[in-house]
């Protein structure tokens, strides 16, 4: 029951709404047969919600889907694993506590028999897969066992095995090592020769190198079609982001202090029990940004919840200041002048139903300012939020808003006031910019380069090496929960650090 | 949504519930062959007809308001406090106790030492809840559950024993039951041959005392943060399981201060039945009244009249009392279901465009950022989201539920 | 001594039934990512309801006909009210604790309601009786320890293989293995996760009203207000101890019964124990229990009473 050949693949007029934002708008996309179309934007302009539509998972307030030119209504998956459409979903959609085959089993309707599952049928069909594309997998494997390369091959052949003949791939590299994915890009190129494939990215050195035609959206529109190798990254670039590019750089140099966050030796277990850092240590001096780049699941997240007091460490010493902070309670911390720029805003940087005012005293409302006798003071909480809001740009109707219902941009402003109106010595911003539109990057960026110059020693944690390039003093690379190696900000280079993110040392 | 809008929808939601919960209800009354609408009419109305009833469904509503308060406290502060019943049989026996040791203390001392007893008795029931939940991950409405069941037994234990009217061997009559306390133990009535007591202005007190408590102080703010988002709470400083055990601390006093105002203002011995189903009606209460002290206080008068409505039923519709636990696990229902349209800006929104398709009008265009779309804090707070904070890590499936 | 043992034995298995009943049907809702409390009022009406036919129609059919009838209607009300759970959690999206608390309280109270109506006060009915297994039944020791039983016994027992082997070998079990942890995972391979958990519900609630059923045929013979007494909740706590898995809960529910046919054989003995804290055994066993075991994060269902939204942005 092979379905026809898709020839064509054509979206017309998407449109769809989620409360406050138009996710997509009115948008058309046609795909040929045999190519790569590389779907371009930045984060929050449709890109996965358009997918999510043409794979059956959301439905489009408008709009209509055509296959070989006539109409098709798609409730869900299957109808689309009918006609023969795949999608690889960036966050992995593997459920971790079942085998490799039960979880393809999971979608190969063909073998959910009356009284049992065909195993043997699932594993038949993953062994001729993984073999003619040469995504070699452990089909008895438990998904938790597997590490993010292993796990990605296995969406791979999980499509491939709901005969899947037009892929989509929403973000691939976004975990993977700069030389995973050289790998997948190779793979990909050869797939292309029998299957159709969209490529979700925002990572245009991989659109350049894997695609043939281009698609770019911002803000849920199509704002451009056309043949990639006609174009260059930097008109892309121009194109995706709606403007130049131009966000703010540290002119590295001028004279940083003294060491005012120093980290030795330290040695934390992660929650599954392994030792997540293995003797880490790091300076970092006021009036100095450092970055410490790295694939996400390095240590980064323990590195910053140590800090912070939110973690215990086995052994190793934290000075802020030369006071001792290693495995004190997060107020401790707090009081001695440490800011945090959580991972999770929505979970871990504010109380998403507290209000905006609430949310910028989280830390200090047990302070005189803002309380006396225990008693709140109401009056100081409302003035200080009018205050913060003014100088940090908070767009919301009023301070009374919920925290939580502001777009990310404004929550990550709500949570650097808060931080920064404190006065901190040192600061520690784990992915201060990710998802967020390249305006908020910018105010976020100017912001930390202001405190670098007012002497505070910030600890910038992030995995966009531009990001880190553009901000950092000194860069620090984390792989597998030690420090390889400390170069300074201006001697970076992209694909140095590439190397020494994937851990390799050739130097 | 304009702001008019907003207050019809959320009125037509409460409605459409409140009518869902009365349908569940007449479906078991058309069951036992009841006249459906002369049940409602007396549940409703027959306890207004005269001053001896509103004075019943305020004694009534003193103990569920103290009750719902306490579990108002603990729901805002992340925990689901289902073990008010056993906390406050455990505020009687601390309450009697205390009476029946101390007879000869003055009035002025007697009575708050007493009834600051009980709340100790509660408070120390309420504790190991939340201990368990604090320090052991143990899920709290399970444990609140079996805390019950402990003390119902362990209350019948010193009833038939220890506490025991000695008076009742004598004439071997051996119903178990305290001896009557001493009257500098008892809270005087209010009104002349009505069992109304001076329980209101303490329960009417302590509403104002709560609202205080949870939005003016920083105990308060620490308990409602812990309460909205346990991980954000502890990033900023606060010491999370801390005050979870406090907020049981004083869920539980409450419900052991209902316990002894109760026996103090009505009773006046510890006798078998008094909880009568209070610590379940008191969830009702309080979930009704929007876990806010200013919903509560009407709430539990709402209530009060059920539960007398109920009891007169018996006689005059011929519907057994049972009937008002069907219509509380109703009014459960409906409240917890509704409160997805009243609050989920995802559903609202929605809602709006379906209606604005069905008349015709344009659907307005939203803008590009979230900021137009602002609710209130209050909305989106869903109180009744409390407790579920905690799986969101999936490191504790025993707080799953 | 030998005596003591075997007796405790002997009374305990048949009392485990109804936990295990009720605990094999919350591991369906759990896995699923559905926590019902509501377990314990539909194991009321489930008591209930099955005690109604063979109470009314005792003359007018076989006793054996009129017992079945009972636990096929308290198995259809049971899965009913697993559907108006469903619907409240599942489709509404209410938190499932204090929508549990609601159902428990309308099961308790409807259950309660219909039988103050209908019959009043305590009176009994023959119930299911014992089927000793010939040849079986006749071996020392094991014979009377688990082959002297009534057939529902023998059916729950039966439903331990039967559950593990529809949870983990067939394609059903895999969805609702799937949906209970990574409900979204489930949705992109084109499984329906709300219908899946409507059947796990309707499946969880069926099974709580065969338990009910089987507390007011076999283990009591009568109906009373507050006959079930907790053994829903224990239910819902011996799923957390049995770690979601049929052989676990089986294990729980013998310490379970185990405890509390102790603690009654220690009344018979004669032994000067307050009545009052030997009934709080089992209840302070739960707390324990819950106290001391381990939390394992691979066992469990990880989206454990969390609703799901398709069109909630991550």
């Amino acid at each position: 029951m092979r379905p026809e050949p898709i020839r064509t693949l054509e979206l017309r007029g998407i449109t769809k709404r989620f409360p406050g934002v138009l996710a997509c708008d009115g948008i058309n996309l046609d795909v040929p047969e045999h190519s790569v179309l590389a779907l371009v934007g930045e984060n929050g302009a449709g890109k996965t919600t358009l997918m999510n539509i043409l794979m059956g998972l959301y439905q489009p307030d408008e709009g209509s889907i055509l296959l070989n030119g006539r109409d098709v209504k798609f409730r869900s998956p299957n109808d689309a694993f009918g006609h023969g459409i795949g999608m690889v979903h960036q966050h992995f959609m593997l459920v971790p506590n079942m085998t490799v085959v039960e979880n393809i089993a999971l979608g190969m309707k063909e073998t959910h028999k009356t009284f049992g599952l065909d195993l043997k049928q699932v594993r038949r069909r993953i062994l001729e897969i993984s073999e003619r594309h040469e995504l070699p997998v452990q089909p008895d494997a438990f998904v938790w066992q597997l590490s993010v390369g292993e796990q990605q091959r296995v969406e791979l052949v999980k499509t491939l095995c709901l005969g899947a003949r037009f892929l989509i791939l929403d973000e691939p590299t976004s975990e993977l090592t700069p030389q995973e994915t050289d790998e997948l890009i190779v793979l990909l190129k050869k797939m292309s020769d029998e299957l159709s494939i969209i490529f979700i990215s925002h990572k245009l050195h991989e659109v350049k190198a894997l695609s043939d035609t281009v698609s770019i959206l911002r803000h849920g529109r199509m704002v451009f079609r056309g043949n990639t190798a006609d174009h260059s990254s930097s008109d892309l670039a121009a194109l995706m982001t709606g403007h130049e590019v131009n966000l703010p750089r540290n002119e590295c140099g001028d004279g940083c202090g003294d060491v005012l966050l120093e980290i030795r030796d330290l040695r934390v277990r992660s929650d599954r029990g392994y030792m997540a850092l293995d003797g880490v240590s790091l300076d970092v001096r006021a009036g100095e940004i450092l970055g410490v780049a790295g694939v996400s699941g390095n240590g980064q997240r323990e590195l910053a919840d140590t800090l912070n007091g939110l973690r215990r460490a086995e052994s190793g010493t934290v000075l802020l200041g030369g006071k001792q902070l290693l495995n004190r309670s997060p107020r401790d911390v707090i009081d001695s002048g440490m800011g945090y720029i959580p991972e999770d805003r929505n979970t871990e940087g504010i109380v998403p139903s507290f209000s905006i005012k609430e949310n910028l005293v989280l830390k200090d409302f047990a302070a005189g300012t803002f309380s006396a006798l225990s008693f709140l003071r109401l009056g100081t909480i409302r003035r200080n939020a009018d205050n913060l809001k003014k100088r940090f740009d908070i767009r919301c109707p009023s301070t009374d808003t919920a925290a939580g219902s502001l777009s990310g941009g404004n929550i990550q402003k709500v949570i650097l006031a808060r931080e920064l109106a404190r006065g901190p010595k040192a600061l520690v911003a784990v992915y201060p910019t990710r998802g967020l539109d390249m305006g908020a990057e910018e105010f976020i960026h100017n912001q930390l380069l202001e405190r670098r110059r007012e002497g505070v020693a910030i600890l910038l944690i992030s995995e966009e090496l531009e990001e880190i390039m553009n901000l950092s003093d000194r860069i620090a690379v984390i792989y597998k929960g030690r420090i390889l190696k400390i170069i300074p900000g201006g001697e970076a280079t992209k694909k140095g650090l590439g190397m020494l993110m994937a851990g390799v040392m050739d130097e | 949504m304009n702001r008019a809008a907003k207050v019809a929808y959320g009125g037509f939601v409460v409605a459409a519930a409140i009518f869902a919960a009365m349908f569940v209800g007449a479906l078991v009354m058309m069951a036992i062959g009841a006249d459906v609408f002369r049940t409602y009419w007396v549940i409703l109305t027959e306890p207004l007809q005269d001053l001896f009833g509103v004075t019943e469904i305020l004694v009534r509503a003193i103990p569920l308001s103290l009750v719902a308060l306490g579990i108002a406290i603990a729901f805002r502060s992340g925990i689901l406090n289902i073990g008010a019943e056993g906390q406050m049989l455990m505020g009687i026996l601390a309450y009697a106790a205390t009476a029946i040791a101390l007879p000869g203390l003055p009035k002025f001392i007697l009575l708050p030492l007493s009834l600051l007893a009980g709340a100790a008795g509660g408070a120390l029931w309420g504790g190991i809840a939340g201990f368990l939940k604090a320090r052991l991950q143990v899920n709290e409405i399970l444990s609140t559950v079996m805390l019950n069941y402990i003390a119902a037994q362990f209350y019948t234990f010193l009833l038939r024993g220890p506490l025991m009217d000695p008076g009742e061997l004598v004439t071997g009559t051996g119903t178990p039951q305290t001896i009557r306390l001493p009257k500098g133990a008892w809270l005087d009535r209010l009104v002349e041959g009505t069992r109304l007591h001076a329980g209101l202005v303490i329960a009417l007190a302590l509403a104002v005392a709560v609202f205080f408590l949870l939005w003016r102080t920083t105990v308060g703010f620490r308990m409602r943060a812990a309460g909205a988002e346990a991980k954000a709470a502890r990033y900023a400083g606060i010491g999370v399981e801390r005050y979870l055990i406090i907020a049981m601390l004083l869920s539980g006093a409450f419900a052991g201060l209902a316990g002894a105002v109760e026996v103090a203002g009505v009773h006046r011995r510890a006798i078998e039945g008094i909880s009568g189903g209070y610590g379940f009606t008191g969830i009702v209460v309080a979930l009704f009244g929007g876990l806010h002290p200013a919903g509560i206080i009407p709430a539990s008068a709402v209530f009060g009249l059920l539960l007398l409505g109920a009891d007169m039923t018996q006689r005059s519709a011929n519907v057994p009392a049972n009937m008002v636990l069907v219509l509380q696990g109703a009014i459960i229902l409906s409240i917890v279901a509704a409160r997805q349209f009243m609050n989920n800006p995802y559903v609202q929104d929605k809602v709006t465009r379906r209606f604005a398709k069905w008349f015709g009008k344009r659907v307005p265009t939203v803008p590009e950022a979230a900021e137009a779309a602002c609710p209130d804090p209050a909305d989106v707070a869903g109180p009744c989201t409390a407790g579920e904070d905690g799986q969101g890590d999936g490191k504790n499936p025993a707080e799953g539920r | 001594m030998v005596n003591f043992l075997t007796n405790i034995l002997i009374l305990g298995v048949p009392f485990s039934v109804a936990l295990l009943l009720a605990g094999l049907g919350e591991m369906f809702n759990q896995r699923a990512g559905v926590f019902n409390l509501g377990c314990e009022g539909i194991m009321a009406m489930g008591a209930f309801l099955a005690f109604m036919p063979p109470y009314f129609l005792a003359g007018s059919m076989p006793a054996g006909m009129a017992n079945l009838v009972g636990i096929l209607v308290a198995m259809a009300a049971g899965a009913l009210m697993g559907l108006v759970f469903a619907l409240v959690t599942v489709t509404f999206r209410a938190p499932q604790g204090i929508a549990g608390i609601g159902l428990h309280m309308l099961g308790w109270g409807t259950a309660g309601t219909l039988f103050r109506h209908f019959v009043g006060g305590v009176t009994g009915v023959p119930g299911i009786q014992t089927l000793p297994i010939p040849f079986l039944s006749g071996i020392p020791f094991l014979g009377p320890v688990l082959f002297n039983h009534n057939p529902l016994v023998y059916l729950a027992f039966l439903l331990v293989p039967a559950a593990w082997y529809l949870l983990f070998k067939t394609p059903w079990g895999l969805k609702v293995r799937s949906v209970g942890t990574y409900p979204r995972a489930a949705d992109t391979m084109g499984i329906n996760v709300n219908r899946v958990r409507y059947q796990a519900l309707a499946l969880g609630g069926a099974m709580a009203g065969l338990a009910g059923a089987y507390l007011s045929l076999a283990q009591a013979k009568m109906f009373a207000d507050d006959l079930v007494a907790g053994r829903g909740f224990i239910a819902v706590a011996l799923v957390y101890f049995g770690r979601w898995h049929p052989v676990g809960i089986l294990g729980g529910a013998l310490l379970f019964s185990l405890a509390q046919s102790l603690q009654l054989s220690i009344q018979v003995a004669g032994i000067d124990f307050p009545y009052e804290f030997a009934v709080m055994l089992p209840y302070v066993l739960v707390i324990v229990v819950l106290a001391l075991s381990g939390k394992s994060k691979m066992a469990s269902p990880t989206d454990l009473g969390k609703p799901y939204n398709r069109e909630q942005r991550v």
